[in-house]
């Protein structure tokens, strides 16, 4: 991996970067507090010109995570931005005021793992239907993979 | 290119799953012009990324497979390839040139029917027949290859399932090289038009600051002169090891798309021809054995014909992914369309949806049109569909063309 | 037979619905209209509006999203008419059968007289199986 990344990411952000693992020359993984989220996703996504690709929660039982993947395209890497939320009651801050893209799979995340985002301009159903059970969020471990087994 | 009146309506198609559900889209309008677009999606959601955590490594390639029956072998690569960043695989050179072949030959499918598609919408339904009969000798070719028209299972972890045979590549060659003068008359025909010019161009045009705000990515971005693909920058499968170039268009109009996608089908041609003389008289294995998948995560992107396609995989070291995130290219590409379309008039609509390429399925239903003061409903896909079409009769009229 | 039946074996307008499915059936079926397979030669039709139909192809799972529409285009079929489940997914859920957004099979929505199942079915299937449903009729 370019080392001029690294170093950016150090110059500006040392000590609130939590974690940093590289786990190949193109995948980085940082890992931040969610009040370090917006800064830091700011600067991969101007000043490091990454390209926004996703965002994806992982519900780990204990905690709850959201990875916010940032393409670098010509230097052929991805960083990847972990959050760690608690799970009982998971509060973000919206990365859609600096990433507008984000403002979609903010919503998705939403519905599928409960994930509340502070200042989100409409979390609104993206893919369940209207009428779906408040407070059921089908990606949490807590729902089977295959509800509808044994039925009928 | 004649239009004689068809009795039939040629349906806008299923509903595509672009990403894995189909849009709706609220186009408010004041008098032709549209003012606000909002968006809803979830009709053909079937909880993919949850039913991944039921299957095993091997079996969620199937089902990834049937996330977007266009994209079909993009999904697959790109999930391979997430588990074999995790795990640290490499796979051996022949499988990099069967998978860049078959994923060329997606894109060559998957454009023709895209030509089709947006030629029904311009009124040119000559195009749309011609379009998808010549996408059937590409079909031909996949189901000799790999026993099925659609829905391939030619990607594993590791490497790919089937090998190439030197008995299959003649009838290969042979169909690609068939088609090069078709694709280029069609291309020539496009660029050539002047009616199409004065439909097309500046019409829907996305900057390089949308691309960049909604992420956009494959033709819709290449065509607004942004520079990005995942095959050359990521130098995935073959990509790397073969003569080939990017596409890009400056001017962001749904013209532009156009000729991205069609000059896009002369490098599939190219990298498919390449592939084939390193396989050819060859032998080699196609897959390195992965038995066990260790904890960890892995990422894996692929440009698919419509872009960037985007996996992401996390492992506890079981027998099945404890997370899967699947983003498909329209999941991004989409919502360009809030910018793309306003301020745009109505008869736009159709043919500006279509320049993004919304994996065709989900037209049918996807617009709705509603007048900005009354908030009543004024109209649906088809209506914008036959509005497209007349305005496309009035240029020809105006020009004085009679086809 | 009734007269209305016997009209219809002259030819037949097709009303296609996809109802949360890949795609692969919805083009396939497209594909029958191309001049390979060029089924408008048999008299099948494929028409924009469900009251013009006389039979309803549906493709996918049918979500629960779905359901709704479903039943509501099944009502405004103009009666004779008649369903086919186009793909393995209409037919019983195919691999998508166990996911959480899922009404379907179809004929748990709707009564369904085709099936012709195939992830996707060949437009030589699609063709063979509304044939079939011609040959039922008769």
């Amino acid at each position: 991996m370019k080392p001029d990344i690294l170093r950016r990411l150090e110059e500006n952000f040392s000590g609130r970067i939590k974690e940093t693992k590289v786990h190949s020359e193109k995948r980085l993984y940082l890992s931040v507090e969610k009040e370090d989220l917006l800064p830091v996703a700011e600067f991969i996504f101007n000043s490091l010109q990454g390209r926004f690709a996703t965002a994806s929660a992982v519900d780990n039982l204990d905690n709850m995570e959201i990875l916010y993947h940032f393409s670098l395209d010509k230097e052929d890497v991805m960083i990847s931005l972990r959050v760690v939320l608690a799970r009982d009651n998971p509060v973000c801050p919206t990365l859609s005021g600096v990433v507008k893209a984000a403002a979609w799979i903010e919503r998705e995340i939403h519905e599928l793992f409960g994930i509340q985002f502070l200042q989100h301009p409409g979390l609104k159903h993206l893919l369940l239907p209207e009428d779906w059970p408040a407070g059921v969020y089908p990606l949490r471990k807590e729902n089977p993979s295959c509800p509808q087994k044994g039925k009928k | 290119m004649s239009t004689e009146g068809k009795k039939v309506v040629v349906p806008i198609g299923p509903y595509h799953p672009l990403l894995e559900e189909p849009e709706y889209f609220a186009l408010y309008c004041d008098g032709e012009m549209v003012v606000d677009v909002e968006w809803e999606a979830g009709y053909n959601h079937r909880g993919i990324e949850k039913l991944c955590e039921s299957k095993s490594w091997d079996q969620v390639t199937f089902l990834v497979e049937r996330i977007c029956g266009i994209c079909s072998t993009s999904h697959p690569i790109a999930y391979v390839q997430a588990v074999e960043d995790l795990a640290r695989v490499e796979i051996p050179e022949r499988a990099k040139y069967i998978r860049s072949i078959i994923g060329e030959l997606e894109r060559i499918h998957s454009h023709l029917l895209w030509a089709g598609l947006a030629g029904h919408f311009l009124g040119y339904n000559t195009v749309f027949m011609w379009a998808w009969k010549y996408r059937e000798p590409v079909l031909d070719i996949f189901e000799l290859v790999t026993g099925n028209r659609q829905s391939y299972a030619m990607m594993k972890i590791g490497g790919v399932r089937r090998d190439i045979s030197d008995d299959d590549i003649p009838a290969m060659r042979k169909v690609l090289q068939e088609l090069k003068p078709k694709l280029e008359m069609l291309t020539q025909a496009v660029l050539d038009d002047p009616v199409l010019a004065a439909r097309l161009k500046g019409v829907g045009v996305l900057t390089p600051k949308d691309v960049k705000d909604y992420g956009a990515v494959g033709p819709t971005a290449r065509a607004s002169g942004v520079d990005i693909d995942v095959r050359r920058d990521s130098r995935c499968a073959a990509y790397g090891l073969v003569d080939w170039k990017v596409i890009t268009c400056q001017e962001g109009d749904v013209f532009a798309k156009a000729v991205v996608r069609l000059l896009e089908c002369f490098e599939s041609i190219k990298i498919i021809q390449q592939c084939l003389d390193n396989l050819e008289g060859k032998k080699g294995p196609i897959e390195t054995e992965v038995r066990e998948i260790p904890p960890g995560e892995g990422i894996g992107h692929y440009e698919a014909p419509r872009g960037e396609v985007f996996h992401y995989v996390r492992s506890d070291g079981s027998n099945r992914p404890v997370r899967h995130k699947i983003r498909a290219p329209s999941f991004v590409n989409i919502p360009t369309f809030k910018a793309s379309c306003l301020n745009q008039t109505i008869s736009d609509v159709a043919i500006i949806l279509a320049g993004v390429d919304p994996c065709y399925c989900c037209t049918e239903r996807m617009v709705t049109l509603y007048d900005a003061r009354t908030k009543k409903k004024i109209g649906a896909m088809k209506d914008l569909i036959r509005m497209s079409q007349k305005k496309t009769e009035k240029i020809k009229l105006r020009m004085g063309k009679k086809w | 037979m009734k007269l209305t039946t016997k009209a219809l074996t002259k030819s037949l307008w097709v009303f296609h619905l996809s109802t949360g499915s890949c795609n692969n059936c919805d083009i396939e079926i497209l594909d029958c209209l191309t001049p390979r397979y060029d089924v408008e030669r048999f008299g099948i039709v494929l028409v924009g509006s469900i009251r013009q139909a006389d039979v309803l192809l549906v493709t996918g799972i049918g979500t629960k999203k779905n359901a709704p529409r479903i039943k509501k285009l099944y009502q405004q079929l103009p009666k004779p008419g008649f369903v086919v489940a186009v793909g393995t997914c209409s037919c019983s859920g195919g691999i998508f059968r166990d996911g959480y957004p899922m009404a379907g099979p179809i004929s748990s929505i709707i009564p369904v007289d085709v099936w012709i199942p195939g992830c996707p079915p060949k437009p030589e299937a699609i063709i063979a199986g509304i044939v079939s449903l011609l040959g039922k009729l008769k």
